[in-house]
């Protein structure tokens, strides 16, 4: 778990503003603890991966709930996928 | 190791713009967030992203050019994409609403419902025969099911052949809690000897004697209410109707009480000498010809 400075410094190029951004379109949900966001690994890939949609996928922010939404709902489905093949023993 | 230039399909004197454009197109198509559960695209994402790493950088594509590194040497540490965390139950943090539990949970509300889970028992049919005066006045029999279970039916009065019976709640057991179905009972009636129902009256072929026919008199009648007696009027004939009312299906239902039609058959009885002098010597006081209809139309 790391803080928003740390986050920064450690993914050159990613600008704090843009990550606040990100935080409060609730893109990025990190911990909230008293008064700090605190990021989890998860957290990270996230931001990573937003930076990744919008700077090399050139999906601009617009666009981005949408993606993200997308995604957002294939990982439950196969999180969900993966529960059900764990009970019924199929793979998921 | 492969060569970062054919990772993106460039050319080796591809401009920094184009390399980026290969990069562009192709990480579109081998992210693999847009791939899921297709490991082959993140591994071809992964080198799509060493090889744009390598060679969007003017410094290092240059030392590569020189060979003075090469592409394996400066591929990235892998660092867990996304996906990894996304899949896995931390993922839960970014999963959307309910919804998908709510599919899931409908999913398999609907398969138990199919297959087994919450829902009424089926109707059961069973057949059970009663006797024709337990159709006409009603009774109750006890039914012992298939599955040891005895039910006391309840036919009530003016049961007709083939009537079924709804017994709520008797029919098969129910699924996940569900009630049962319910016992459809199918009833059939056993003829009786010499009552005969029909709708709510019933016809009944009387036996009297010649003296009871001619002579008239108060005879007992049997009717499905027990026996009744009743008087024969004098000179009735054999096939006389005589009806009895309210003698015949008992009121039920609302429907008001059938009639009983006894029509008289007379039956001589065996031979007595005391009537074969009589007749011999009797002379009606009325001639009559029984079978003149049939003489004038042949």
């Amino acid at each position: 778990m790391i803080d928003i400075d740390i986050l920064v410094i450690r993914e050159p190029g990613l600008l704090r503003q843009d990550l606040e951004r990100w935080i409060s379109n609730e893109w990025v949900r990190p911990d909230r603890s008293e008064g700090h966001v605190v990021f989890h690994d998860i957290d990270v890939a996230r931001v990573r991966l937003i930076r990744e949609l919008r700077d090399d996928l050139a999906i601009d922010e617009e666009a981005l709930p949408l993606v993200l939404s997308l995604l957002d709902q294939i990982y439950d489905l196969r999180r969900h996928l993966r529960m059900v093949g764990g009970f019924t023993g199929v793979g998921a | 190791m492969d060569d970062p230039y054919g990772t993106l399909g460039v050319a080796r004197d591809a401009s920094q713009d184009a390399i980026r454009r290969a990069y562009r197109k192709l990480a579109k198509q081998h992210h693999p967030d847009l791939n899921p559960g297709k490991p082959e695209a993140e591994a071809r994402f992964k080198k799509i992203t060493a090889a744009n790493e390598l060679l969007s950088d003017p410094v290092m594509r240059g030392r590569f050019d020189r060979g003075e590194i090469d592409a394996e040497g400066h591929e990235p540490p892998p660092r867990p994409s996304y996906r990894d965390y996304a899949e896995g139950d931390a993922g839960a943090r970014y999963g959307g609403t309910d919804d998908f539990a709510d599919m899931f949970g409908s999913m398999f509300d609907e398969a138990r419902r199919k297959g087994g889970g919450r829902r009424p028992g089926r109707d059961e049919l069973f057949a059970l025969t009663v006797d024709f005066l337990e159709a006409v006045n009603g009774a109750t029999r006890r039914l012992t099911l298939p599955d040891e279970r005895t039910l006391d039916v309840a036919i009530p009065a003016g049961t007709e052949g083939g009537q079924v019976l709804r017994l709520r709640g008797q029919g098969a057991e129910g699924h996940g809690g569900a009630g049962r179905g319910d016992a459809l009972i199918e009833v059939h009636v056993t003829p009786h000897p010499w009552f005969v129902r029909d709708g709510a009256d019933i016809r009944l072929d009387l036996p009297v004697t010649l003296a009871e026919v001619v002579l008239g008199g108060p005879i007992e009648v049997p009717t499905p209410g027990g026996p009744v007696r009743m008087r024969i009027p004098p000179h009735s004939d054999n096939g006389t109707k005589l009806r009895l009312r309210g003698r015949g299906v008992p009121a039920h239902g609302g429907q008001p009480a059938g009639d009983l039609h006894a029509t008289l058959r007379v039956q001589i009885g065996g031979a007595d000498a005391a009537l074969d002098a009589f007749l011999k010597d009797w002379t009606p006081e009325h001639a009559v010809d029984p079978r003149q209809a049939m003489e004038t139309t042949p």
